[in-house]
């Protein structure tokens, strides 16, 4: 299926989910939804450096929180209209990516790794030091009274922005994975200095990569000061996505984008269903943690690795 | 003294205090990291429990936290064997280290803390000591116990360990093993029972820095994570596998710190480690004294 | 001389207080075949590194084709016609046979952007060396020789106009070494000149039109193959005194 129609079908999928919201009568769907979509989000986008490049980044938090507060900076500015918003904290945030990988892709992936962990905690510290976008006390980003389009509530709003993100992170994806780079990309991972040697710009690629998947990253950040109308540094980075983003695709399978989508829905779905009958955060990321040790040291191809062995002894 | 002079000198007292510590907290990663090319990022983790199994003692016995932590440090030496086991049969015998093993390791730092939290909740730990509160003070120079000993205990593991390396059989074996495996074999060295037992030592001096740690400040388990990019620019600034040389590099970050905390407040002092780990790795990525 | 494909000149290689290579000149002409042979630990991998550009060596020259490579990345070198195969082999281990050739078919040698056209030249190169039937056979599952194949295989689809070759009969059955010998001597036939770096010598006299030596770090010898293996320091360098 060529770049286009898969992107038409995605669309058309994303459009369908965005109706047929407005038939379901329970309003907690939209709040469950929203989590899970961002999941979505930040699992294909982490995969794009992680599984296809085979660079580990342990700070998705940092460029999810950029893409947040440069919301929230832009509120404050001057009230910017949503869409602006959402395209400036994706930018910022791949920007960042490429602060990053240009500082650190030079060296072993370790020293990448560990750089993005650390990246993590001094934006934090910088955030909460930073007055204009509320530091550690928080902001408010209050949700416009009038919801446009005529939906009920401002939050199926987010909801339908949120589909639209992850169709557009879910095409760029698969755009990147079966194109040229993408083989470049899986060469990368596979065996860089080979790569390189075959004529693979090894770090250009790479930067390419850490810039996609952050600025990805960022755009799922860029609506959730709307979503809980107050933003402060804990919720921004919160472990729950920087250790998210790394179970989800690992248990859903890191070769392709269906993986970390499947991981998305299924570790989304089942950590929602936790929030509601326990509702106790911490016991969901226990579990989620645990997952994630289980899987790597079991079944390091995931859902998907476990599909394509099924299918490879059936004969195909 | 001046003001301003007494403000400078006691910044480099606490820096080299604090940089003393640093190095007991780096130890571990020297060897897991530096020699053994382990990328043992959940090291913090086992500081926060030293810490925290520190504290229970000490809340419920009152004994001296270091103390019980260096009585205790079989346990987290067994525990680190233990990971290592597990390590070595997941990952480094499949040659899948880089990215599934970062991953693993994750995975257990992460897990540490969200377990830390259910069990003791996200309030600020302490433990009480004989001299917490004592300071010895020449002029306005100051000497706070409470880093002073964790100070002297920590230069002490750090010259003990480095000696061990130096000069015992099996510290040498642990020195050859990152260089030459083979060479070990044929001497009749098990180089994986090697690796196991210098990776458990890595394990046991974090369990007792992590009494230092409690002594020094109150604790909670979210801080393993503030000390993932300070332990490793530690390691990266003394050139890797070089116990001097993390010796040199706390030092060194350990004085930036406190002068950063003095002149420009404490809290932006989780950013200097990680300014000072990336400029290292841009401008000499093989650190101070490398290799 | 401008004739020569490949010139190295004064090369020096340094690992902290160790000196790899001290100062090696080297030239290869277009289409030649030349054997590169030397004790382990002479700094024969070394010079292959720092010609492929893996390796920066501190002082000298490598010139390709008169043109100064030094500041050249290694993705720009192979992309020039410079290629190397590894001693070990590296596949692409998540890959099949033929989705390996694809990469060094896109990236190195251009080839067309249209993927048939890319496939197509892949199971051309996979013929060449026998690894046909094997095509969609994952890269990370093949035999020790298959493995050699592949990483040769991947070297000649960057279209090089010199290949190093490192070791790649190192263990293998005398069947299996007259395979990658042929493999390599087919090469000249298309004007690819080839450096052969090998230990197993019966395949060295046969392939090579000039041979190299190399002792610590040293070129000791360059020219007519039995000259030079009769020649007194070569012998004593590989038997000792």
């Amino acid at each position: 299926m060529s770049n286009r129609s898969f992107a038409l079908v995605a669309f058309a999928f994303a459009v369908a989910f965005a109706a047929a919201s407005q038939l379901i009568p329970n309003e907690y769907f939209f709040t469950a939804a929203y989590t899970v979509l961002q999941f979505v989000i930040l699992a294909t986008a982490w995969n794009i450096l992680g599984g296809y490049t085979g660079y580990v980044n342990f700070g998705s938090a940092a460029f999810f929180a950029i893409g947040a507060y440069s919301t929230v900076v832009l509120y404050n500015a001057f009230k910017a209209p949503l869409p602006v918003m959402i395209v400036a904290g994706t930018l910022v945030a791949g920007l960042a990516g490429l602060g990053l990988g240009y500082l650190t892709l030079r060296l072993r992936g370790v020293f990448f790794a560990i750089a993005s962990l650390a990246l993590s905690v001094v934006l934090f510290t910088f955030i909460v030091n930073w007055d204009y976008v509320g530091g550690a006390r928080g902001a408010y980003v209050l949700q416009p009274r009038e919801v446009p389009f005529g939906l009920p509530r401002y939050i199926h709003l987010l909801y339908v922005v949120m589909v639209l993100q992850a169709a557009v992170a879910l095409v760029v994806a698969r755009a990147i994975e079966k194109s040229t780079i993408g083989r470049g990309l899986a060469a990368i991972r596979d065996d860089e200095l080979a790569a390189e040697c075959s004529g693979v710009p090894t770090l250009r690629l790479k930067i390419f990569s850490t810039m996609v998947s952050c600025a990805l990253m960022g755009m799922a950040g860029t609506t959730f000061p709307y979503y809980l109308s107050f933003i402060e540094p804990s919720s921004a980075f919160s472990l729950s996505y920087a250790v998210n983003s790394i179970a989800m695709p690992l248990i859903g399978g890191m070769m392709s984008w269906i993986g970390p989508l499947i991981g998305a829905i299924l570790l989304g779905s089942v950590q929602q269903l936790v929030q509601v009958m326990f509702s106790l955060g911490a016991w969901n990321l226990l579990i989620v943690g645990a997952l994630l040790v289980l899987f790597v040291t079991l079944a390091p191809n995931g859902i998907m690795g476990w599909v394509e062995t099924w299918r490879r002894r059936k004969g195909h | 003294m001046e003001g301003s002079t007494a403000l400078v000198v006691n910044a480099i007292i606490a820096g080299l205090l604090l940089g003393g510590f640093y190095a007991a907290v780096s130890l571990g990663i020297s060897i897991s990291f530096g020699m053994l090319d382990v990328v043992n990022i959940a090291h913090p983790a086992f500081i926060i429990l030293g810490s925290y199994v520190a504290y229970i003692v000490n809340d419920r016995f009152g004994l001296d936290p270091i103390v019980v932590s260096l009585v205790l440090s079989p346990l987290f030496f067994a525990l680190g064997m233990a990971l290592y086991r597990v390590y070595y049969i997941c990952f480094e015998k499949r040659g899948q280290e880089s990215l599934r093993g970062l991953a693993f390791f994750f995975g257990i730092l992460f897990i540490t803390e969200v377990t830390l939290v259910l069990i003791f909740g996200v309030d600020y730990r302490m433990v009480s000591t004989a001299y917490g509160d004592v300071t010895w003070r020449a002029g306005d120079v100051d000497l706070p116990m409470r880093l002073f000993v964790p100070f002297v205990v920590s230069l002490a593991m750090v010259i003990g360990v480095q000696l061990f390396l130096t000069h015992t059989f099996f510290g040498r074996a642990v020195l050859a093993v990152a260089q030459d495996q083979l060479a070990l074999r044929l001497m009749g060295v098990n180089p994986v029972r090697v690796k196991e037992l210098a990776f458990a030592l890595s394990i046991a001096t974090a369990g007792v820095a992590g009494a230092f740690l409690i002594v020094i400040q109150p604790v909670q388990p979210s801080i393993g994570r503030e000390y993932i990019g300070l332990v490793f620019a530690v390691c990266v600034l003394g050139g890797m596998g070089s116990i001097w040389g993390t010796l040199i590099g706390a030092l060194v970050l350990g004085l930036a710190e406190s002068f950063t905390s003095t002149f420009f407040g404490p809290s932006w002092a989780p950013a200097v480690s990680f300014g000072l780990l990336l400029a290292t790795l841009a401008f000499r990525p093989s650190g101070l004294l490398g290799r | 001389m401008a004739e020569m494909v490949l010139e190295v000149t004064g090369v020096v290689k340094r690992f902290g207080g160790f000196t790899a290579l001290d100062g090696v000149d080297f030239a290869v002409r277009p289409g030649e075949r030349v054997g590169l042979i030397g004790p382990n630990g002479s700094g024969k991998s070394t010079l292959v590194n720092c010609i492929a550009g893996t390796l920066r060596n501190e002082e000298g020259r490598v010139r390709f084709e008169g043109r100064d490579i030094h500041a050249y990345p290694a993705h720009r070198r192979i992309r020039l016609g410079l290629a190397r195969s590894f001693q070990i082999p590296k596949p692409f281990g998540s890959m099949s046979v033929l989705d390996n050739l694809c990469v060094p078919l896109l990236y190195a040698a251009r080839e067309g952007a249209r993927r048939g056209q890319v496939a197509d030249e892949a199971n051309h190169i996979l013929r060449q060396v026998g690894l046909h039937e094997k095509a969609h056979a994952m890269s990370g599952g093949l035999t020790q020789v298959d493995m050699r194949k592949l990483e040769l295989a991947r070297a000649m689809a960057a279209k090089p106009k010199l290949l190093m070759s490192d070791e790649a009969m190192a263990g293998l059955s005398t069947s299996e070494v007259d395979d990658i010998l042929e493999l390599l001597m087919g090469l000249k036939a298309q004007g690819v000149a080839v450096i052969m770096i090998e230990h197993v010598m019966r395949a060295v006299m046969k392939f090579s039109e000039r041979i190299a030596v190399l002792v610590a770090g040293r070129k000791i010898a360059d020219g007519d193959p039995q000259t030079v293996v009769g020649n007194a320091e070569v012998v004593k360098a590989y038997l000792g005194e």
